[in-house]
Order: structure tokens, then C-alpha cells, then sequence
């Protein structure tokens, strides 16, 4: 009918801002380990008989073993630990927790609980790279109400 | 092993945004190019993988919206999710299993979707995706770990984008060819620490297909064959704190195993040329410990040195690496693409001379879970 135009004009659509809900399950382990740090601000590991690795989070197996774990091996451990690794980070986006814009600076840290073999990704409160160091203590602060979700942790910060 | 090869490629160009283009229309666009350059028509083709990712394409078993584009209407055609470089590993899988030629094809649009959100929600929703956790600031956690550990600098990381964007002003495929100076990287927008703007690669749209077929077959394809002469794929843990990130054992153990089947004893003097997943300027000296091309802690001295430009001892991403083009999905086969253009004498402005054998590597999951390495040889 009207032969080859010369130039398409290219559309697209916006799928606005649906959202995917879910309701995910923390399971036996995960909600022994957010109830005990509601309860007494300390964090829960679990021990790999096998292997004897303190893992947190507690988890059902041993990965590397494919050990079973069980109740028995849940250990506690405390509030406090090392910065293993940090980013300040500079860019703006979306708070998955929130849905609000998250105001930046802030750092992320690769913390290994005291007691514990391997590494506890969160936030520590401080932005000033250069006074941030691998090696540095840190011990976690809680919200006022504990909800028993990883955001009861509001950060960990510095102590020496 | 039985022997296989690589017989046809195609890629579109990588850029920003493609908006004449959906991933049906690029998915069309590599198939066709990839069977035009196998010689090959449809009746060629015994079976199909796609990959294909639903959250970057926002449809769920989005794979199944490309089927008939990627030349599967009534055939086998099954799908990975994951680095195009694994799609191809199961390529292959099923040519040694009986097919006699397999089509792989791998599309990604990160234009339409939030690479921020999307890659966020790869990471565990109780305990990781709260934080904010996505592919950039990970990577930023495992860079501070690798420098921690070995001391590698900021600036060697800088070399590296400097190296990839000038190498990508060859490739008429590459999104970023750019001719920067370290001060230029070093001077970049802070994204997360150390990674500044210019460590990171782009959000891009593209495709890619190859083509795999057994000996039989690869003898009625139109190119000389490139021979796959090793593959291996390691995983490492999921929990980015359960790994130690300035150690990329799978590596190592990926690199190890390709290497036996391929016989190759000395990687650094058998290998010509070496294509790998830089997604962040301080990922190509780490993989290229992990490869064994130097002892823990020197891959930053061995960019500095000029060891992995295009005239160097070991070429490392003539093509502009990921740095240049990062099509989520697409990066890994584009680097199995670039090797097998290399070893044909088809690269043309950035023709390694002499290229007999190379290799190939993609990775999935957060700062490189998984990796999966190809050993691609002339003969
Ligand atoms: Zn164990």
C-alpha cells in the first residue's frame, strides 16, 4: 500500500513498575539464626563435623563435605568481627529493601564473624575510604525492633 | 575425545541500545550469518541450544520466544541459563552424544531491563539482595580482596582498560573503542571502590551463534574447521563469603582440566592468544593467574609489561574484551567467536599473525562462581 518508508518510526512499551512478589521461605535454619540475634544480639555459625569449619549463616549442609548438619552443630558466636574486604560505594539506585532511592555513599563490608571460617557480607557505617581498613574490628548494630530479617542488623560498625 | 570443531559464527554488532532490533530480530540476524558461514541451510542443522535469561529478557522460559528464529521449528532444541560460553560446552555435549551438528545461540537486550535490579536479584533473598548487593559492587568486594591479597595497583588495573578500549578500535563488532590513558581511567567517575567508570564494562545489546559439528560434518562445512581441542566448566560456592575471592580456584581447576585434554603442558608458550570474560578491568590479571600464565599476584606485572597487548608475547582480548562489549549471556561465545576468527585468519585489522591456538573463557554467577574454558586449535 504505501510501499518502503523511508523511516520507521521505533516504539516501545513501559512495563511500568510491576513487581514479582513472593513470599520466600527462610527455613529451619535462617529463622533460628534471625531468632537468636532478635533475642541476644549474637550471631549464630554451625560447625561441619567433618571438616570442623564454623559456617554463617547456619545451613543444612557442609558444601564442599555435602555433610549433613544438624541442630547439634548450630554454635554461637558473638557480635563482633573483621573486615576482610570493603567498597565505598558512589552510585544511586533502588533500595531492594525499601523501594526508595538509597542515599550514597555507603560501604559494603566482607566481614568474617569472630568464631567463624568464612565471610558475612553487610554494610559498615563510614564512607571515609581512607579511614577504612582491612583488618579493622567491627561489631554489629541492631534496629530498635527487631523484625527478624537481615535489615535488624542496621550496620556494623567500627571499634578499632 | 572424538574430534569436534567450530564450523560457522555469527554476532551482531554490540551497542547500547539496539531499538530497530528485539532479541528475536538479532536471534534471526546470528543464526543466519552463522549458517551463511558454515555454508550450511536449515536442513544442516540436527539440533539447537538456546540461552537465554528471563530476567533480562523480562518473560518467563523466554527461550521459548525464540525458537523459531533460531532455526528449531520442528527439532530438538533445548536451553541454557547461563554465559553463552556453558550453552556451548552443552553444544558440543550433545554433538560427542550423536547429533551431528549443533546450532548455539545466545541473545541479551540490557537495554530494556535495570542491570542494577536484575543483577541484584541474583543474589540470595534473605541474607544478600536486602543489602543492595549486584554485579558491580561485588565485583568492587572481590577487587579489594585481590589487592589486599597480592598486592596488584589500581593503575595496573588501569592498563587494562587502556589496552582493551584501543584494541576495540579494530573490531567493527565492539561497542567501545576508545583511546584512553591510564590518568584517564585513573580519573574516572568513583563507581564503588577501587572500580572506577572506566574499570567497568557497558550494559549492551546483542547476539551471537556458532556452530558445532563432528568430524564428518565439519568436512562438508564451507571454512576450515577450528578444532575444539579442550573444554572444562568448575563450579565454586554460591555464598560470595564462603569463597575466597582473590583466588578463582574453578578456576584454575576449569583451566587444568582443558589444558590435559588439550595436551597443553606450557600454556603461556603453547597458547597464542587468549580471549577472557573482563567485566571489570581487574578480572583480566586475576583470570590470568587462575589460568596459570603466571605464579598468584603477578597478573597485574604482566599487563603492566605489556605481556597481553595485541604485539605482545600473549595477546590477551584483541577483539576489546567484555570491557568493550558486555552483552550479559552473549560475552562468553563472543569470545569463542573472536578465537575461532583469530585462528582463521579472519580478524582482519586485529589478526594476531600466526595464531594457531587459543583460548576461550566465559563465567556465570557473582565475580565469576563458574568459569568454563575453551582450548580452540587450527589442526
Ligand atoms: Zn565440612
Amino acid at each position: 500500500m504505501t510501499g518502503e518508508s523511508k523511516e520507521i518510526e521505533l516504539l516501545t512499551n513501559d512495563s511500568g513498575t510491576l513487581s514479582m512478589p513472593y513470599e520466600w521461605s527462610i527455613g529451619k535454619y535462617g529463622s533460628l539464626f534471625f531468632k537468636y540475634l532478635r533475642e541476644k544480639r549474637r550471631f549464630l555459625g554451625i560447625r561441619c563435623p567433618r571438616c570442623g569449619k564454623v559456617m554463617v549463616p547456619p545451613r543444612r549442609i557442609c558444601g564442599p563435605c555435602f555433610q549433613d548438619l544438624g541442630e547439634k552443630d548450630i554454635v554461637e558466636l558473638s557480635d563482633t568481627g573483621t573486615i576482610m574486604a570493603f567498597s565505598v560505594v558512589n552510585y544511586p539506585f533502588i533500595d531492594p529493601a525499601t523501594g526508595l532511592k538509597r542515599p550514597i555513599p555507603y560501604t559494603y563490608g566482607y566481614i568474617n564473624i569472630d568464631g567463624s571460617d568464612n565471610i558475612f557480607s553487610h554494610v559498615i557505617n563510614g564512607t571515609d575510604e581512607t579511614k577504612i581498613k582491612v583488618g579493622m574490628k567491627v561489631r554489629a548494630v541492631f534496629r530498635e525492633k527487631m523484625e527478624g530479617n537481615i535489615q535488624d542488623i542496621k550496620y556494623f560498625e567500627i571499634i578499632r | 575425545m572424538e574430534r569436534i570443531a567450530i564450523v560457522g559464527v555469527g554476532q551482531t554488532k554490540y551497542e547500547a541500545r539496539k531499538r530497530g532490533e528485539i532479541f528475536y530480530d538479532m536471534v534471526y540476524e546470528v543464526t543466519d550469518k552463522a549458517m551463511k558461514d558454515a555454508g550450511f541451510t536449515l536442513g544442516d542443522i540436527d539440533n539447537v541450544i538456546t540461552v537465554s535469561n528471563d530476567f533480562w529478557d523480562g518473560r518467563t522460559i523466554s527461550c521459548m520466544a525464540v525458537q523459531e528464529v533460531a532455526g528449531a521449528h520442528d527439532k530438538n532444541v533445548s536451553t541454557v541459563e547461563g554465559d553463552g560460553s556453558f550453552g556451548a560446552f552443552y553444544g558440543a555435549m550433545r554433538v560427542l552424544g550423536g547429533f551431528g551438528t549443533t546450532l548455539v545461540v545466545a541473545h541479551s537486550k540490557g537495554s530494556e531491563g535495570d542491570s542494577k535490579v536484575i543483577t541484584n536479584a541474583m543474589f540470595d533473598p534473605i541474607y544478600h539482595r536486602p543489602l543492595g548487593l549486584d554485579a558491580i559492587s561485588s565485583s568492587a568486594l572481590q577487587a579489594n580482596v585481590y589487592m589486599e591479597r597480592s598486592g596488584v595497583t589500581e593503575e595496573e588495573f588501569a592498563h587494562v582498560s587502556v589496552k582493551n578500549h584501543a584494541n576495540a578500535k579494530n573490531n567493527p563488532y565492539a561497542q567501545l573503542p576508545m583511546e584512553l590513558t591510564v590518568d584517564d581511567v585513573m580519573r574516572s567517575k568513583r563507581i564503588a571502590d577501587p572500580l572506577r567508570l572506566l574499570d567497568c564494562s557497558p550494559v549492551s545489546d546483542g547476539a551471537a551463534a556458532i556452530i558445532i559439528a563432528n568430524e564428518e560434518r565439519a568436512g562438508k562445512a564451507l571454512k576450515p574447521p577450528i578444532w575444539i581441542k579442550g573444554v572444562a566448566h568448575c563450579s565454586d560456592a554460591y555464598f560470595l563469603g564462603d569463597r575466597d575471592l582473590g583466588d578463582p580456584r574453578s578456576l584454575r581447576d576449569a583451566s587444568q582440566r582443558a589444558y590435559a585434554m588439550a595436551g597443553v603442558s606450557d600454556p603461556l608458550h603453547e597458547i597464542d592468544i587468549v580471549e577472557l570474560y573482563d567485566a571489570f578491568s581487574y578480572m583480566e590479571p586475576l583470570w590470568l593467574e587462575g589460568m596459570g600464565f603466571c605464579d598468584a599476584g603477578q597478573g597485574g606485572k604482566m599487563v603492566e609489561r605489556g605481556i597481553t597487548t595485541v604485539d605482545g608475547e600473549l595477546p590477551v582480548n584483541p577483539s576489546g574484551g567484555v570491557l568493550s562489549a558486555h552483552p550479559v549471556l552473549v560475552a562468553g561465545l563472543a569470545r569463542i567467536i573472536e578465537v575461532t576468527l583469530q585462528l582463521r585468519s579472519e580478524a582482519s585489522a586485529r589478526q594476531i599473525d600466526g595464531a594457531k591456538t587459543g583460548l576461550a573463557h566465559g563465567i556465570n554467577g557473582p565475580c565469576g562462581q563458574s568459569h568454563c574454558v575453551w582450548i580452540l586449535g587450527k589442526e
